[in-house]
């Protein structure tokens, strides 16, 4: 087991903290450091792709699991497979999609882990049909605060607490998931321009669940009429017969093991003000908007390239500039759509550079503790930390959200008060009762949880 | 914990009546401080003030905590950190001194010397350790523009943050990729209380300014903060004048 001392941030790079970091090989050595931990606790990590400071652990013991990423027994027959925590989605869909089966929840990038995706309780693009991560966990075996491996079964409350619950219940080791079956390799694609965010929120509505995967770009720079305009995004599995006739001996699946295409571009250092201004930024969503289809229906394209596609992007966090980015994630219920459009055009009004914005549509809650989904809408943003004044906008944008009953997520969380996140998830006070219950010292421990009280 | 916006939730001020570090503090409360310390000598100004600040909705509880007894600094502020994580310690005592008093009676020289320096020496390293084992936080260490370059009119006072500044620079790069940030704060004149009688100097600037510079350094995790800004260059030059025309200055 390599051991070493660093100083982590999360994707966002903002508020870097010193811990001592564990990378195991196995379950004991994650058992052994979990036993033998100081007194500021613990906390697991994996791809470290959450922008905020989930898993980070300042002055404590930071669980490295991204090397613990074995796929066990991949059950053919059944659709179920037994995985470690590290294994990434990415690599799971590359081994899966072969043998004719699917993740059963695949979000809009593949970086994420299976433990993170069980931490975090990750919402996927069809989240209507199928509901978050968690909900396609037959069983998990959780680390807990004694140092034992024990299995989680779905239904009891320290599953609930686990899914979504940030790690802070435990270290999870591995899972078993039920798979989604499917009959090639390919995704049918609908691609549609909405003009402003009626239209845009008219049309995710508009064709009803016939196309379960949906997910929108947003444009955050537009102004005037055209605020909230993007570009929307729709698909489903396509079925051997969507093929064209002249595809007759094109394979069905990829070939076992392909690995994913590298991004050509390789990581800039950060630039000192950031490159990316309002006009810029502009510029960037403008050329975007139009330059994809006015309305395209039935576009093969793999499944990687659908689902992963921002994944072959270059690292665009250098243009944010040294002071990092903040990602902010909302989601407002049906009936809210007010607050949604009140909120695009408070962020169109401050001419902020965001290039990347996207909007879902969420379906019933699912039943973790602090699971994030919540049945309405869901905007995803990043803008550049460095940006003045942007700290006071985002707790006025809190505050709105909170008055429509909706949530930010805490996954993806770099700066919320702790008032907001206590009332924006009225399950909280269950979730502390239950972790005082399990883990009376606090083991599990995160700057998020103590930034939060969590 | 500082959130993405390096504003932290908890702040323990050394010499809890300086008006910049309450000037400080009030913004700190305004974005997400809510826990407040505040150490200094007992006196009504420092329960004045911490009552001031509790108005404004943050935690506040005062600390006895003497500069010129070193010996006491490992103690008083292991308390303090006990008590839970600190996110931020601005370090704000100091004395001005009266430069020509101080110049016939070396103790009182000597006292500013101690208040300034060698206090700043042992709290500052109580305060790094625990810093340091927390993993994360940051040092505001209040410097002056006086200690760039010793001038006739001040040199014992300049003397004294000379030094602190010299150390305050050290103990940032040895905290390197510790978590710990240590942040140099030179104002250039401030006007407060300390400096009420004696004549403006240019570039002069109030407890506020100072306050706005330290919260936006904080933000950015600067390692050095001129206030104003255009000190910096106006230091570089005056650094290199030659002492036989420095000593003819009117500054």
């Amino acid at each position: 087991m390599s051991v070493d001392t660093v100083s982590l941030t999360g994707w966002g790079r903002t508020a870097p903290t010193t811990a001592v970091r564990f990378r195991p090989r196995g379950y004991e050595e994650a058992a052994a450091v979990v036993r033998g931990r100081g007194p500021r606790g613990v906390i697991a990590r994996g791809l470290g792709r959450s922008p905020g400071d989930a898993a980070q652990n300042a002055g404590g013991s930071v669980l490295d699991l991204s090397g613990l990423a074995r796929i066990g027994g991949v059950d053919a027959a059944a659709g179920v497979v037994r995985c470690d925590a590290g294994v990434s989605l990415e690599r799971l869909l590359r081994v899966l999609l072969p043998l004719g089966w699917l993740p059963p929840v695949l979000p809009g990038t593949g970086r994420v882990t299976v433990g993170g995706a069980i931490g975090s309780d990750l919402p996927g693009l069809d989240h209507r049909r199928a509901g978050s991560f968690a909900r396609h966990v037959s069983a998990l075996e959780l680390l807990t605060a004694d140092g034992e491996v024990r299995t989680v079964l779905p239904g009891t409350a320290l599953f609930d607490a686990t899914a979504g619950g940030l790690g802070l219940t435990g270290v999870v080791l591995g899972a078993t998931l039920r798979l989604r079956r499917v009959s090639t390799g390919l995704m049918a694609v609908s691609t549609e321009r909405a003009g402003d965010l009626d239209d845009l929120l008219a049309r995710f509505t508009a064709g009803g669940d016939r196309l379960p995967y949906a997910s929108a770009w947003v444009d955050l720079t537009a102004r005037g009429r055209a605020t909230g305009r993007g570009i929307l995004t729709r698909g489903e599995h396509a079925t051997p017969d969507m093929r064209p006739a002249h595809a007759g001996r094109t394979r069905l699946f990829p070939r076992s093991g392909a690995a994913p295409g590298r991004s050509p571009f390789p990581g800039l250092p950060p630039l000192p003000g950031g490159l990316l201004g309002p006009a810029a930024a502009a510029l960037c969503n403008e050329v975007r908007y139009r330059s994809s289809p006015r309305a395209r229906t039935g576009e093969l394209r793999p499944v990687p390239a659908f689902f992963h596609a921002s994944d072959s992007l270059p690292d665009v966090r250098p243009l944010h500039g040294r002071g990092g980015l903040v990602r902010y994630r909302f989601t407002v219920g049906y009936g809210q759509e007010e607050t949604l459009h009140r909120v695009v055009r408070r962020i169109a009004a401050r001419r902020s550079p965001a290039v990347r914005a996207v909007l879902q549509r969420f379906g019933a809650a699912d039943p973790g503790l602090l699971s994030f989904a919540a049945p309405g809408w869901s905007l995803e943003l990043d803008l550049p930390a460095a940006l003045p004044g942007l700290g006071r906008f985002l707790d006025g944008v809190d505050e709105e959200v909170a008055a429509a009953g909706g949530r930010v997520c805490l996954a993806q969380d770099s700066r919320m008060r702790p008032e907001t996140a206590a009332a924006m998830y009225p399950r909280l006070a269950e979730f502390r009762e239950l972790r005082a219950r399990l883990d009376p010292a606090g083991a599990f421990r995160s700057d998020l949880s103590r930034r939060l009280g969590l | 914990m500082k959130d993405a916006f390096g504003a932290p939730q908890s702040l323990l001020v050394l010499g809890g009546t300086s008006e910049i570090a309450l000037a400080t503090a009030r913004r700190l409360i305004a974005l997400r401080t809510r826990r407040v310390w505040l150490a200094g000598r007992p006196s009504p100004a420092l329960d004045a003030a911490a009552a001031e600040l509790r108005g404004r909705g943050a935690d506040v509880r005062t600390v006895d905590f003497d500069a010129l007894d070193s010996a006491s600094h490992e103690v008083t502020l292991g308390k303090v950190f006990a008590e839970g994580d600190i996110d931020v310690v601005l370090m704000a005592f100091g004395v001005l001194g009266d430069q020509a008093r101080d110049e016939e009676e070396p103790m009182a020289a000597v006292r500013v010397a101690q208040t300034n320096y060698t206090g700043a020496v042992s709290a500052g390293l109580v305060c790094a350790g625990a810093l340091q084992a927390q993993g994360h936080g940051s040092l505001v260490v209040l410097s002056s523009v006086a200690g760039e370059r010793a001038r006739r009119a001040d040199f014992i006072y300049g003397s004294s943050k000379a030094g602190l500044d010299a150390f305050a620079q050290g103990l940032g790069d040895a905290l390197q990729g510790t978590g710990v940030q240590v942040m140099v704060v030179r104002p250039g004149f401030v006007r407060t209380r300390a400096t009420a009688g004696l004549p403006e100097q240019p570039l002069a600037t109030g407890p506020e300014e100072v306050a706005e510079a330290i919260v936006t350094g904080l933000r950015r995790r600067s390692e050095t903060v001129w206030v104003p800004g255009s000190l910096r260059v106006v230091m570089a030059a005056l650094r290199h004048v030659p002492r036989p025309l420095f000593r003819r200055l009117p500054v």
